[in-house]
């Protein structure tokens, strides 16, 4: 049985309340240009949506500091975007062109962005874990107030990576804002088939750790307890760890048949989608109206549409540079 | 000059490490209050502390990708894994994270890391503890792999292994430690060039780390019959130094390869391959190698002896090499 | 009109087999709709179109199978009328994938004569035996397992330096022999004439060497592969210098086959053939040109070999002569000559120029041929090197 939709009066002005329905609304728009893209055969390899998951991203990033480090996952279109990458440099890279925010080397899996401090973009599930705790571990050995905030599914909980990571954060105290984005399934094993103990908080607190479970589709939910969160960590009371309820509406990567799970399942828990919940509850408000929510997404239609241009006009590398980057100086092996 | 043993230089350019550079920290299984297991750190928590010194919980994969974490947030952590047998509990991050990092995203992070760890076997610590993967870790591009194989060496390419923008791995040979050198007054800033360790005309022994004790003992005994055998220590394994290796096999005709890694896909094999791409009219012989049997180490001494390169197998393959 | 064409849905993807349409002709589409029902190897997936319109015509039945980027169907776009009915060419099916035909069996290598085993040589002995003249195989060897050193090498050098070349290796005796009597035979029996022509080479390794440059190295073409060729269908014009005497008349030759001097490193000259060379391009020639060089200079060519040429061309290369006027292999009735080919001066639009030249020269039999008919050759040849591009 599904929850019913988010609801109740939003606690924010209107600017901010339109600017995180933006948000969401650009990363749903970016995300459906993907699978078109990919369609398209613009885009190869393997790409992974977000499609559902945005209040998440929004909620969460918006409560931190540019000055924050954040690491993410191969599922991090979303993030990057709210970080503060640009579309045009994210599209371009899910090309491969040269312009993309990882010169076209990473791919949709490897958004990197030294300037807004994105450490990724990381493909193998819990590997950003240890990351995250090594730069916590940098900030509270420099006594640089900073939280470094680490995104990763439900699927990483399995691994050895998370528990060596929990206990290292919570043995040093570090600065690291676990956020674990909860969708049920990783790849196409259910949360209840993989996990012993299938209660993520109960889970983080053995390690000794405060945790919270949230509604991810509430970006309300999601930016309030962001917000209380990070200023814990952020005055030096260690880690903390969030548990976003979410579901994501499309498959795990294109290509995936989702015989895992029922049709109703995903239509059911299309009810509580983070954008028309919102977008419902602001219009209740008097907060928003359908022309405004129609041109909005206009706009944002039309960022998308210079991106995909962008991209489309993009460069390839020469591939005379192919082994540039691999050391900070070109050498022979 | 200064008479040292190569645990006691090592330790030393970790103290000079720590001394001079405080974003320089130490973390490891056992390095702080137990002195460290090959008792390299000793001394080091109490003069430093807690902070500079961590001991950290058996999570290789959690504090080797923390070390990622911590270079990439300005710091220049010195990562040691106990031996390089627990090292494939954190090869993931190792070659998936720290190897790629600059490289995936497109020139924007580097990991200015080293992580040391003891590596080989001859102590009848049998199957598990006995491992010489080297050439696994030099295999990849965007790692920088060395091998000091003289005190001097385990001296003096600390600095510059920390001084690089990627990541470095240390591998110090267990049985080195106790090994005791006169080193001299001068630093040798250089960690990428092989090192002629005898010059000789007759045979090339190219080897590198544990085995160049055994190869220089080989070398003695040649000299004794008459064969005047050249031996060139590698000091770095990636990159290797393919220059030196040319040039001394070029000089010499003959070449035979010691490495102490299984002899299938063993470092031994790409020198020879290099070998065979750009000196092959050169030679006057096949080039020859000697490496571990293709077993897991043996616990019983006799065993253990006869799987490992040993001066013997290095004499004979060198006068094979001179058809005799 | 609106194409919707199969999209790429995952990685491994290539070819999809159409199960269902969803939406039929007249029915609209919006973005996002599904539209078909697409069987791929892992399952069977849903596909959405991302455009507006109205479905107009299905072009793949249900239970083709289709690669990735084919028209499925066409849609008219918001607002479009539909045309007159018009046929519009369907995908191709996939090809059931056709069997490679087996690649013709090549034709079994002439079995060469078998020469002695090789023997175990160092590579940098061998080089040093090549620099100085000396046959490594013919040595004792101190190395491993026997093999020649350069130690061995050198120490023959040393010992042998001022009495005679060191033992040639055992060459075929009757191959030597043959041509021993074969030489003695020509000069007695045949009366030669000689003539000679010189050939402005510019054009033809300007030619060349543009042709060259596309080409990886290992697969150039030497001057005197254009040389072969020219001769071979400057040929047509003097039939009668290609072909053999017999019996007391001139046999022609079934083809042009010619003979290619070729220096042996103990001494000595051998000419075996390539068959048609009139019939083959420049770089098969150079291909076989090469194998014959090394094949007989290994020792391994059949006596056939020999007896095959209709005519044979003899060049010394750049450390020959200006002009060579050879002796003709009987039972041949010709033979043709290239001296050095050099920077000589020319006179060309009346004017003196410096350009390469070769002086070509015909050896013939006079008893077949007089020299109208030999100049009409040489004539022939140098407008054939004229013209390299017809070669």
């Amino acid at each position: 049985m599904i929850a019913p939709p988010p609801s109740g009066p939003v606690p924010y002005p209107k600017d901010f309340s339109l600017r995180l329905l933006a948000d969401m609304l650009r990363i749903r728009r970016l995300e459906e240009r993907c699978a078109q893209d990919y369609g398209a055969g613009l885009i190869r390899g393997f790409l992974h949506l977000y499609i559902g998951e945005e209040a998440v991203a929004v909620g969460a990033l918006h409560a931190l500091e540019p000055e924050d480090n954040v690491v993410a996952t191969y599922r991090e279109h979303g993030h990057a975007l709210v970080r503060g990458l640009s579309m045009d440099s994210i599209l371009a890279e899910m090309y491969g062109k040269r312009e993309g925010c990882s010169r076209g080397r990473g791919g949709s899996m490897h958004l990197f962005d030294a300037r807004t401090r994105l450490f990724g973009g990381n493909a193998i599930v819990g590997g950003g874990l240890p990351l995250a705790v090594g730069l916590a571990l940098a900030d509270s050995m420099t006594k640089t107030a900073r939280v470094t905030a680490c995104f990763f599914g439900d699927g990483a909980v399995a691994e050895g990576a998370f528990h060596e990571s929990m206990n290292l954060a919570a043995l040093w105290r570090l600065p690291v804002l676990f956020c674990c984005e909860n969708n049920l399934y990783a790849m196409g094993t259910s949360l209840a088939r993989s996990e012993s103990q299938t209660s993520l908080t109960a889970k983080a607190a053995s390690y000794n750790m405060p945790a919270e479970a949230v509604d991810g589709q509430d970006v309300v939910a999601v930016h309030e307890a962001t917000k209380r969160a990070q200023a814990n960590v952020r005055e030096g009371g260690g880690p903390v760890f969030l548990e976003f309820q979410t579901y994501r509406f499309r498959a795990h990567s294109m290509f995936d048949a989702e015989l895992y799970r029922d049709k109703q399942e995903v239509e059911q828990w299309k009810t509580r989608g983070p954008i028309h919940t919102f977008s419902a509850r602001l219009k209740a408000e008097g907060k928003l109206t359908e022309e405004e929510f129609l041109a909005l997404d206009r706009e944002v239609g039309a960022e998308v549409g210079r991106a995909a241009a962008f991209a489309a006009r993009g460069t390839w590398e020469p591939v005379e540079d192919l082994a540039r980057d691999v050391h900070a100086v070109q050498e022979a092996p | 000059m200064t008479r040292l043993t190569y645990r006691e230089a090592m330790r030393q350019a970790l103290r000079e490490a720590l001394a001079s550079d405080p974003r320089v920290f130490i973390m490891g299984e056992d390095v702080g209050l137990y002195g460290g297991t090959y008792a390299v750190t000793k001394g080091l928590l109490q003069e430093f502390g807690p902070e500079r010194v961590r001991d950290a919980p058996l999570s290789e994969l959690a504090f080797v990708g923390a070390g990622i974490g911590a270079a990439l947030g300005g710091m220049r952590p010195i990562v040691e894994v106990m031996t390089v047998n627990f090292s494939l509990l954190a090869l993931d991050q190792i070659v998936n994270t720290a190897a790629l990092l600059r490289h995936m995203s497109g020139g924007q992070f580097g990991v200015p890391l080293v992580i040391r760890m003891a590596t080989g076997a001859g102590r009848q610590v049998a199957a598990q503890h006995s491992h010489s993967l080297e050439n696994w870790y030099a295999h990849v591009p965007g790692l920088k792999v060395l091998a000091p194989g003289t005190v001097a060496d385990a001296r003096d390419m600390l600095a510059p292994a920390l001084a690089d923008p990627d990541p470095v791995i240390l591998f110090e040979h267990a049985n080195l430690y106790n090994l005791e050198e006169d080193v001299p007054d001068e630093r040798n800033p250089d960690m990428t060039r092989a090192a002629v360790r005898r010059e000789g005309s007759a045979v090339s022994l190219v080897t590198y780390g544990g085995s160049l004790p055994k190869t220089m003992e080989a070398a003695a005994t040649l000299a004794a019959e008459g064969i005047d055998a050249e031996v060139l220590d590698l000091r770095s394994l990636r990159p290797l130094d393919t220059d030196a290796i040319l040039a001394s096999v070029r000089k010499c005709r003959r070449v035979v390869v010691v490495d102490e890694g299984w002899r299938t896909g063993s470092l031994a094999a790409e020198i020879i391959a290099r070998i065979a791409e750009e000196a092959l009219y050169d030679l006057d012989a096949p080039p020859a190698r000697v490496c571990s049997e293709e077993v897991p180490m043996p616990y019983a001494k006799h065993l253990e002896d006869a799987a490992l390169p040993q001066p013997g197998k290095i004499i004979a393959a060198a006068k094979a090499t001179l058809g005799k | 009109m609106i194409d919707f064409k199969l999209p790429s849905l995952g990685a491994d993807m290539d070819e999809g087999k159409l199960l269902e349409w969803k939406v039929h002709p007249g029915e609209p589409v919006t973005r996002g709709q599904v539209v078909a029902i697409v069987d791929t190897a892992k399952a069977a997936v849903e596909v959405e179109c991302w455009q507006e319109g109205t479905m107009h015509e299905q072009l793949v039945p249900v239970g083709e199978t289709v690669p990735v980027g084919t028209v499925l169907a066409l849609l008219l776009a918001p607002g479009e009328v539909a045309p007159a009915p018009g046929t519009r060419e369907k995908a191709p099916a996939i090809a059931k994938k056709a069997t490679p035909a087996a690649a013709p069996a090549r034709a079994p290598a002439t079995p060469a004569a078998t020469p002695a085993a090789r023997k175990a040589v160092s590579p940098v002995a061998r080089r040093r035996a090549k620099e100085l003249g000396i046959d490594p195989e013919a040595l004792d060897g101190t190395g491993p397992q026997g093999a020649v050193t350069l130690e061995d090498v050198e120490r023959a050098a040393g010992a042998h330096a001022p009495a005679g070349a060191p033992p040639a290796p055992a060459q075929r005796p009757d191959i030597r022999q043959a041509i021993a009597a074969a030489m003695g035979r020509s000069k007695r029996e045949i009366p030669h004439y000689y003539l000679a022509e010189t050939i402005p080479m510019r054009r033809a390794l300007e030619w060349l060497a543009a042709q060259n440059a596309k080409r990886p190295v290992t697969e150039r073409i030497l001057p005197g592969v254009l040389q072969l060729k020219a001769v071979a269908l400057a040929l047509a014009k003097a039939p009668e210098l290609n072909g053999f005497w017999q019996d007391g008349a001139f046999v022609p030759g079934g083809g042009v086959h010619i003979g290619v001097a070729i220096s042996l490193r103990q001494g000595g000259l051998i000419a075996p053939g390539i068959h048609d060379v009139d019939r083959k391009d420049l770089a098969t020639l150079m291909n076989e040109l090469t194998m014959l060089v090394s094949r007989a200079r290994a020792g391994s060519l059949r006596s056939s070999e020999l007896s095959d040429p209709t005519i044979t061309v003899t060049n010394l290369g750049d450390q020959g002569s200006e002009a060579v006027y050879g002796v003709i292999y009987p039972p041949q009735v010709a033979l043709v000559g290239f001296g050095r080919l050099a920077t000589r001066p020319w006179v060309e639009d009346g004017e003196l120029r410096a350009i390469p030249l070769v002086t070509a020269s015909l050896s013939a039999d006079h008893r077949v041929s007089d020299g109208m008919r030999g100049a009409r050759f040489l004539v022939a040849l140098r407008e054939r090197l004229q013209h390299p591009e017809e070669l």
